[in-house]
């Protein structure tokens, strides 16, 4: 039982750093970034072209976020002011750029990654021993979940954002320049998607419609969170990877386990419309 | 007097092509439109679109080109063409495409059709349209059980071939105790169907089998890791039915669980060299599969895959030789009857014993269209073993054609 909600959490893990980089996106611009997938499977490609797993981590989220500030800046912003679908709609045709470019570079197969070295060990835990690598993945979520947090609870600019997201108009009139955070907060959700590419490389398939797949449990996990809320988002992930887990190793039918995220979104939203942490849209 | 004449005419060519002797006499012969269009259905850009894809209308071509250049002026058919479609591995798609070939696009036979799902869906419209059509890369046995009809012909491998190939075997080695996991859609259960069935009659049996959510978003089977070693009695060898990059994934995994140092071997369902080349052969030195066809087994095939590398890039997969083998006995058939009438090419192919590149011992059997051929145990080298790229596997021994398939089933009735 232990072990298979340690099991649960790794994978809440990559659903928490998707859904932490969507959820923030879509606060500060209101922009259901669809292409967040497609950079979760960029990273995932970017950290084979990297020198070693290191590098990968530290230079493919800098490299993503420099690539997403640049999409923000020529082509999500000019949409900012229409009906949030054309931005959907744009975000969804990158996506299918992405995916076809990368399987014109690199082809449909999967592409192999080793397990980092000094990670390829197991951890004992005592009732039960767990990959080095997995561990590491939770540590590291983990850690940026929290700093995340620390980030826009505890410091000034956290403080721009979250007034930002909640009442722009009003913090706008505070004298602080909102539009000037926008990109860089783009740019950072971007940044974690690839994160979340680059740990995923050496534990899953690496092909090019790895993100596609993901995106829709992590839009899921967004909803049942509550779109924007950031602590929600966080908490649905892990609570959904763990269910996920629990649900694989103890019924018989695969059925319940592919429809759980789904079944799970649909109660949440007859009892709560705005989602477990969302709070209520209050009208414009 | 005129109108005799022509009679007469048409009855001569008609005896000239049916005679069965020389070749059909002059092109005009009895061609529906003048020409033989094939079609390509696969997936082409999905899970299977590696081991199938754009590769297998290469391999058509390459068919294409062979047949030209072997009867050069005596070719009945002077115009060849080939369409290919992308069908996404859904069974609906799978329908309409098909009926499109065959009916806008004046298709003759339709070839490849990975996914069982898919694969089922365009046996129908072949026995409604009464076209040919040939399945390559689907694994299902229904093709020649239940869905069995006239038009149909299922070429390479089914579950039984791999369930029998390598359940058997590895049970034999000393594996008698199981676990299974599978995807759970038609291609995983009928695979776990036909590995238990062989499991048990080798002696061993199935200790759990877990369906897996298919597809798997989340790419991550490390729940069904983690119980297998913790499963009474232990389990001696995961049976794993996953395919593509589900497969890479699970492998992937089961290295990553460290399952082998903990006593549970691995055993492939189904796999293919592309599958190899992404995991590298030191993630699955050692495990043991059954295999269609090798591209370095003997000069025959390594002649082919040379030819093929030149034009792809890559060595063939069983299912690109399969695919320019049925284009080929295609176009023989037509040379031979002089018509592209599918109930004459029916005819023409029912019982006949065949032996190309693919083929080995080949026979298109009569009663269910199954088309038997030798089938291979293979074992995965590990990578100081492998002298050139993409020669990653050793043949353990051949299977005869007489025992790698099963008997023709009664569900059959065509």
């Amino acid at each position: 039982m232990a072990q298979h909600i340690f099991n649960g959490l790794v994978g809440g893990s990559f659903l928490a750093l998707v859904a932490l980089g969507l959820a923030v996106i879509f606060g500060m611009l209101r922009v259901v970034n669809f292409a967040h997938g497609a950079i979760y499977m960029l990273g995932a490609f970017l950290a084979l072209s990297m020198p070693s797993f290191w590098w990968a981590l530290i230079l493919v989220p800098l490299v993503l976020a420099a690539g997403g500030m640049v999409l923000e800046r020529t082509l999500v912003h000019r949409l900012a002011k229409l009906d949030p679908l054309y931005n959907f709609l744009l975000t969804f045709g990158l996506t299918l750029i992405f995916q076809d470019l990368v399987k014109w570079r690199f082809g449909v197969q999967s592409t192999p990654y080793p397990t980092p070295g000094g990670l390829t060990g197991s951890v004992d835990f005592g009732a039960f021993d767990f990959p080095a690598y997995r561990v590491f993945v939770l540590a590291m979520a983990a850690l940026i979940c929290f700093g995340v947090w620390f980030l826009l609870s505890r410091t000034r600019v956290g403080l721009i954002v979250r007034a930002s997201t909640e009442r722009p108009e009003l913090t706008q009139a505070l004298g602080i320049n909102v539009g000037r955070w926008v990109t860089p907060v783009f740019g950072f959700g971007c940044a974690l998607a690839g994160l979340a590419g680059v740990l995923a490389a050496p534990m899953r398939a690496v092909h090019p419609l790895m993100g596609a797949d993901l995106i829709i449990v992590v839009f899921a996990v967004v909803v049942i969170g509550g779109l924007g809320s950031i602590f929600g988002s966080v908490a649905a992930a892990f609570v959904i990877g763990v269910l996920q887990a629990l649900s694989e190793a103890y019924l018989d039918s695969a059925l319940v386990s592919q429809i759980l995220v789904y079944l799970v979104m649909a109660v949440v939203l007859l009892w709560r419309p705005s989602g477990l942490f969302g709070r209520e849209e209050s009208p414009a | 007097m005129r109108r005799w004449a022509i009679l007469c005419a048409v009855a001569l060519t008609a005896a000239a092509g049916c005679g069965g002797g020389g070749p059909a006499g002059s092109g005009s012969g009895k061609l529906s439109d003048g020409k033989v269009v094939f079609g390509v259905l696969n997936d082409q850009s999905g899970v299977y679109a590696q081991l199938s894809g754009k590769n297998s209308v290469e391999a058509v071509e390459m068919a294409m080109a062979d047949y030209k250049a072997k009867y050069g002026d005596k070719a009945v058919v002077k115009e060849l063409a080939v369409e290919s479609v992308d069908h996404q591995n859904k069974p609906d798609i799978a329908n309409a495409k098909a009926a499109e070939l065959y009916d806008r696009k004046a298709v003759d036979a339709i070839l490849d059709v990975p996914t069982s799902s898919a694969a089922l869906k365009v046996a129908d419209v072949a026995k409604e349209k009464k076209k040919l059509y040939f399945n390559i890369t689907a694994a299902t046995t229904d093709l020649t059980g239940k869905a069995c009809n006239k038009y149909t012909f299922h070429y390479a491998y089914d579950t039984y071939m791999l369930a029998n190939g390598t359940g058997k075997t590895v049970t034999d080695q000393g594996a008698k105790n199981w676990y299974l996991v599978y995807p759970d859609y038609q291609f995983g259960q009928d695979m776990t169907a036909s590995f238990e069935a062989a499991i048990k009659k080798a002696g061993g049996s199935v200790v759990a089998k877990d369906p897996a959510p298919f597809p798997n978003a989340s790419g991550d089977f490390s729940t069904y890791l983690l119980k297998a070693p913790s499963l009474t009695p232990k389990p001696h060898v995961l049976g794993t039915m996953q395919a593509g990059a589900e497969l890479v994934a699970l492998v992937k995994q089961y290295n990553e669980f460290k399952l082998r140092e903990k006593g549970v071997g691995l055993a492939v369902g189904l796999m293919f060299l592309t599958d190899i080349h992404s995991l590298t052969p030191d993630a699955l030195a050692g495990t043991t599969y059954t295999d269609a066809w090798y591209w370095n087994y003997d000069l025959k095939s390594r002649e082919f895959a040379d030819r093929f590398q030149k034009e792809t890039g890559t060595r063939p997969t069983f299912a690109h030789a399969a695919n320019y083998s049925a284009a080929m006995q295609y176009l023989e058939a037509v040379q031979a009857t002089g018509t592209d009438n599918a109930d004459e090419i029916v005819k023409y192919l029912e019982g006949r014993t065949v032996e190309d590149v693919f083929l080995r011992n080949g026979k298109i059997r009569a009663e269910d269209h199954r088309v038997v051929h030798d089938a291979y145990l293979a074992q995965v080298k590990p990578s100081k073993e492998v002298a050139e790229p993409w020669d990653y596997v050793k043949v353990l021994k051949t299977i005869p054609a007489a025992e790698a398939f099963r008997a023709p089933s009664a569900d059959c009735k065509l």
